[in-house]
């Protein structure tokens, strides 16, 4: 009957379901694991999964039957009148007892093992605003940036999850699930300040998209985010690089890597000379020194680069080694000066109700105060140059 | 067929529990009102020592002060059965001295609350805004001083009616709803007593 | 199933013989004429009116969410689309959220219990019909002045669980949020009062016999919401408080710099929030609990079991409220309690599933439009259900929480659950209000498109939250590769948009020309078909006595009851006169609230003063005063 074929035809999408999930088709799937903490999820869900589909078709099946055989025909004798039957009763009660006992305790101890930090995990602190993500590495000096997070695999790390303004919810969800970002209650003294955790040993390298799953305003659904998870020297050179101060290209580097960059974008270009430059110094190419002079005209008023004592604030998204990120925008766009251009001339037409005023801001909902740039097209080419030599 | 429409006639007094009608959805409402005090004593409990900056409770509580007027609070509830016999047995004269003195008393219950809190915000400049303390405290007392200026009221709605003589007997349901009304805003106090000024 | 264990001896009438029983008396020529005009209807203190302006008022708003909704799934058609502005689509989905639970689902239930409890229960009106009139109006009044934003441009854009502190002046600093926390603290008591009313109606005013172990099941999962709604309700009110009172006089209560406390808004939110999902659902579960055994021939199986089920539903309904805060991280302790609690509550719904199916079994199903709505019911219900398993698991419930899953989830669950069953009753009572039969032609289609577009619209759902599209957002990204999952939603949509245009098209024809109805078209049981179709305005002459839990099925009950509830009495019952005082006061409750607005204490203060005037016209009003000296 129609039951039976809805039923037939739901299955089967619900089955193939799986094996399509486990491409990378779906880079926010929630049943492709790639941590154990994502693992352990995934094992309950498949088991509740199975569970489900079972009692369901149990139930399908027999309403269909149900429906077909006992139809009021012109024959049909007159029904038996039935009240009920407590032995019935009690085995549709106990049945289904015991089911959820068997789904329970897995789910019980999923909760316990997920929730308890691996002795060897270092800290990651994970900060939420309207609309963007700080992720800032305790442990490792001041290491600090924004939007993309860099891991490295198989360490288990524990993320400290807070939010800076509303509460917002941190959702990669190939390396599990998600926790809120709770704005940070003040406490009296001696209490303890409570944050929200995530503890997990990222099991594959890669690239993992991620968004805030908790309504946050008006640019809730551009608040994006990503996890790199990369090998430990990949993630260890990108820390030193980091601490390497580069607010600005090497002066041997920087002219070698404007013109590739200029070509083809920055996808090609080698990572490398980092280390070599100790202290950073104002870039010699004169563009890129234009872009540099602008970005500390404006930027700097928001933005930081700590390695740069002319960039040291940190209201808005940190952009230490910004031309190594793969997107900007909190996960928007990818990282092209041209789309770098588009961002800092009108990043609303982006992310609607996001506090950067960009050059042809009129004046809107929220409270920008600051000025739009002044700035002409070239000049903010300059600093998207500038800001896309940061490697 | 004739004696089904007699019946009708005035079963609109008719009821399966043989309980009023007014007393048990009043009784309902009371319910009601319980989970609505709960939840703000809830939320209060749930904010104690939440406070970052003073003054803090211990502070500010003037623990005989608030006894005297929960004293006449809880005596408030015995005049207020006094004034429903009083009502009940046709008795004017007694109905409307008990329900004068529960009126008085009410009335004199506020204006200790009224005297505390502007104690409060002037002496210890505790407002609504001061800390998470005053916000708790203000909201859920101040809520309770609304029950019980609605309390005086209805309480002089029923001494005016008693006065003009459109009390009889036969209405004394109206005024036992009215207690009702009256114990259950006292025992709220008890608790908010107990609860916020007496648990340090 | 084969079991006779407790197969009764009692003699059941043949259902031909229940539907061709003609009445003596049944006449359209009434004594007396039933007032007509609009004065009439603003007045009006009888349940069945009230009840019929309250379907009506909530077909208005379904129609204003189902537009909020067909915008939100046509800018979802694409990825990356700007159909609308992120800020208008915030405003629409949060206007979509609370219009369809306050204004649609709760009154729509509210609507049955109004026009069916009263004649289930063999009563001439409800308890307190003046109170009745003013839930009625105040709910109209609040539900307009939430809807009034619209036209400030600045309707509630903070989801409908508005969660503290982006509610807080700080981040919503317009009049959205005002509107929010104003227009639900209106509709808030007239819940409560609605709640007040029916719990003393159904203790009350049963006819003679009719033990609570005999109500019919809608009266009893009424009874059951109306607890619910008195006790959740107060709740909620306090959580509003609270927030405005942090918008409107600088309060800390969510102020996280001051010691205040975001999470306290969730526990409150969700302590109301929980039971609310039973206050949604339980009607529907009565209404098939009624419609299934009247078109089986059968009476419902483990009739006790289905009564304490729902009751034990309302009452675990209390202790699951954090499985929505999972993700807030409340420590596993906390999350492992509730976790157990939630699954513990599968365990009732299911019982009832099981009786509904047994009912059907051995049954002779006529499969008519009612009928065919409550059995999609129960096999909507078990999906939703079964993806309400799978987070009640905390670890699961961490990936599936604010995505599409859960969208998928609790529609399967509003729309799979209240919204079919509602329809199942409406086909199913339609005949009693009107007088006439619904047009089956019209009903069937009207169901295949709402099955269709319903399954087509929420089904891939559950798709586009497993490869993680999260909820409440205004795009999605094409990587995510969801957009096909998102288009055939909307198609669904505009099914589920054209299978209501037939559902009003075919109410307002069958009305119009449907065939007459007799007193008891379905050969049903319970006592509210004992009455003619349309129902006198005092439904019953006298009070007919009642002795089983299917009165009209056993023929010497039946007899006994038609005689009485089918004569025409000589001197008609005295009922109450209208009043004129419900709606002024609710326009003055309305009026109070609104001027909070202000942000200046003594506003709403005035409010009050002038609200005191209808409230002592009312008490000194005599509800049955002659005649002659009322209107009409």
């Amino acid at each position: 009957m129609r039951f039976a074929k809805l039923l037939g035809g739901l299955l089967a999408l619900a089955v193939l379901a799986i094996p399509v999930a486990a491409q990378q088709e779906y880079p926010m799937s929630t049943i492709a694991p790639a941590s154990d903490f994502a693992e352990g999820i995934h094992s309950v869900y498949v088991q509740i999964f199975w569970w489900a589909m079972g009692i369901l078709t149990v139930c399908w099946v027999v309403l269909a039957y149900i429906l077909i055989r006992f139809r009021e025909r012109p024959d049909s004798p007159r029904p038996k009148q039935i009240h009920g039957d407590a032995r019935l009763e009690i085995a549709w009660t106990v049945v289904p007892a015991l089911i959820v006992v068997a789904i329970a305790i897995p789910t019980i101890q999923t909760v316990f093992q997920t929730q308890r930090a691996h002795p060897d995990a270092f800290v990651v602190d994970v900060i939420g605003h309207q609309y963007w993500w700080e992720f800032r590495y305790p442990q490792h000096g001041d290491v600090v940036t924004a939007n993309e997070l860099r891991l490295p695999v198989n360490q288990p790390v524990s993320l400290r999850i807070w939010s800076n303004d509303v509460i917002h919810s941190f959702w990669i969800p190939l390396l599990g699930g998600k926790r809120d970002a709770n704005p940070l209650r003040a406490v009296p003294e001696g209490k303890d300040t409570h944050y929200s955790w995530i503890h997990m040993t990222p099991s594959e390298t890669g690239y993992f998209l991620g968004q805030c799953a908790e309504f946050c305003g008006e640019s809730h659904s551009r608040m994006m985010m990503s996890v790199v998870v990369e090998t430990e020297e990949e993630f260890e050179a990108w820390l030193d690089d980091w601490r390497a101060g580069h607010a600005v290209p090497g002066t041997q580097t920087a002219q070698a890597e404007v013109a590739p960059m200029q070509a083809a974008g920055f996808a090609a270009m080698p990572v490398g000379s980092a280390q070599e430059t100790a202290a950073p110094a104002p870039p010699t190419d004169p563009r890129l020194l234009e872009g540099y002079n602008l970005f500390v005209g404006q930027c700097v008023a928001c933005h930081g680069i700590p390695g740069d004592p002319n960039a040291m604030a940190s209201v808005a998204p940190d952009l230490t080694l910004l031309g190594r990120r793969e997107r900007i925008g909190a996960g928007m766009l990818e990282n092209t000066p041209e789309n770098l251009v588009r961002w800092i001339r009108d990043p609303r037409s982006i992310k609607p109700g996001v506090l950067m005023p960009g050059v042809d801001y009129e004046g809107g909902r929220a409270p920008i105060v600051w000025p739009a740039f002044p700035y002409s097209d070239e000049q903010i080419e300059s600093i998207a140059l500038y800001l896309t030599s940061l490697r | 067929m004739a004696d089904a429409a007699a019946v009708a006639h005035d079963d609109h007094h008719y009821t399966s529990t043989g309980l009023n009608n007014w007393k048990l959805g009043f009784w309902t409402f009371i319910g009601s009102e319980c989970l609505f005090f709960g939840t703000l004593i809830s939320t209060y409990m749930a904010y104690k020592g939440a406070s970052i900056v003073g003054p803090y409770p211990e502070k500010v509580f003037d623990i005989p002060l608030t006894s005297i007027s929960t004293f006449v609070l809880l005596m408030s509830s015995l005049a207020m059965v006094l004034a429903l016999d009083g009502v009940q047995k046709g008795s004017k004269k007694k109905a409307l001295i008990w329900l004068g003195t529960v009126i008085v008393m009410g009335a004199i219950f506020l204006g200790f609350q009224y005297y505390e809190f502007t104690h409060f915000i002037h002496e210890y400049h505790l407002t609504l805004q001061t800390n998470v303390f005053g916000s708790t405290f203000y909201v859920l007392t101040g809520f309770h001083g609304a029950h019980v200026t609605i309390g005086v009221i209805w309480m002089i709605t029923l001494f005016i009616r008693v006065l003009q003589g459109k009390m009889p007997p036969e209405k004394a349901l109206q005024v036992e709803i009215a207690g009702l009304y009256w114990h259950f805003v006292d025992i709220v106090w008890i608790v908010i007593f107990v609860l916020i000024y007496l648990i340090p | 199933m084969s079991t006779e264990s407790q197969t009764t001896t009692e003699s059941f009438e043949s259902f031909e013989s229940i539907q061709r029983s003609q009445v003596p008396a049944e006449s359209s020529s009434h004594h007396h004429e039933e007032p007509t005009g609009i004065w009439s209807w603003i007045t009006t203190v009888d349940h069945k009116r009230i009840g019929i302006m309250y379907f009506m008022t909530s077909m208005f708003f379904l129609g204003i969410g189902g537009l909020e909704a067909m915008l939100i799934r046509i800018q979802l058609f694409r990825p990356d689309s700007d159909f609308i502005s992120a800020e208008l689509y915030n405003q629409l989905f949060t206007m979509h959220g609370t219009t369809m639970i306050f204004l649609v689902a709760m009154p729509l239930a509210v609507a049955f219990f109004n026009y069916i409890v009263p004649l289930q229960i063999g009563a001439r009106d409800v308890a307190f019909p003046r109170l009745n009139a003013l839930s009625y109006w105040i709910y109209l009044f609040g539900g307009l002045y939430l809807n009034a934003s619209w036209f400030f441009g600045a309707a509630p854009n903070t989801s409908w669980v508005g969660y503290a502190n982006l509610t807080s002046t700080e981040y919503s600093p317009g009049l959205n949020v005002d509107f929010w926390v104003l227009g639900l603290s209106i509709l808030g008591v007239s819940s409560i009062m609605g709640g007040v009313n029916f719990i003393t109606t159904i203790i009350n005013l049963r006819a003679p016999g009719m033990k609570l172990m005999r109500m019919p099941l809608f009266t009893w999962m009424t009874f059951v919401t109306s607890f619910l709604l008195v006790t959740a309700l107060p709740v909620i009110a306090v959580a509003l408080i609270l927030l405005a009172f942090d918008r409107f006089f600088a309060t800390n209560f969510f102020v996280v710099a001051s010691g205040g406390d975001t999470t306290m808004w969730q526990h409150l939110f969700w302590i109301f929030g929980h039971p609310e999902v039973y206050i949604l659902v339980l009607p529907a579960f009565g209404v098939i609990s009624d419609v299934i055994p009247a078109f089986s021939r059968k009476p419902l199986f483990g009739y006790a079991v289905v009564v304490y089920a729902g009751v034990l539903i309302g009452f675990i309904g209390w202790g699951v409220w954090s499985h929505h805060m999972f993700t807030t991280g409340l420590g596993p302790i906390a999350d492992s309690f509730f976790v157990a609690s939630t699954m513990i509550i599968a365990i009732p719904t299911g019982v009832k599933i099981f009786n509904w199916m047994a009912t059907m079994w051995g049954g002779a199903l006529k499969m008519n439009t009612a009928m065919t709505f409550a059995v999609s019911l129960v096999g909507m219900f078990v999906l939703g259900g079964l993806s309400g398993i799978m987070h009640s698991s905390a670890p699961v419930d961490l990936q599936q929480h604010d995505s599409y899953f859960v969208v998928a989830h609790f529609h399967y669950v509003i729309v799979g659950g209240l919204l079919l069953g509602m329809f199942s009753g409406l086909y199913y009572w339609f005949p009693k209000v009107t007088g006439r039969m619904p047009n089956e032609a019209l009903g069937k289609l009207h169901f295949w498109l709402t099955f269709i577009g319903f399954n087509l619209t929420f089904f891939p759902m559950h798709f586009s939250g497993m490869y993680g599209m999260p909820r409440r957002t205004w795009t999605y990204r094409a990587e995510l590769n969801v957009e096909i999952y998102n288009q055939l939603s909307t198609v669904g949509a505009f099914i589920l948009a054209i299978s209501t245009v037939v559902l009003l098209y075919n109410l307002w024809k069958s009305a119009r020309t449907g065939e007459k109805a007799s007193h008891n078209p379905w050969g049903a049981p319970s006592l509210e078909w004992s009455i003619p179709s349309p129902p006198h305005h005092y439904n019953f002459p006298a009070l007919p006595q009642v002795r089983s839990r299917e009165p009209l099925w056993h023929e010497d009950e039946r007899k006994e009851i038609e005689a009485i509830t089918l004569a025409e009495p000589e001197v008609e019952p005295e009922m109450p006169n209208p009043s004129f005082w419900p709606i002024v006061l609710a326009a003055g409750v309305t009026l109070t609230w609104a001027l909070v607005m202000t942000g200046r204490w003594w506003a709403p203060v005035i409010g009050l003063v002038l609200t005191a005037i209808p409230v002592y016209c009312w008490a000194f009003e005599d509800p049955f005063a002659k005649k002659e000296t009322a209107h009409g």
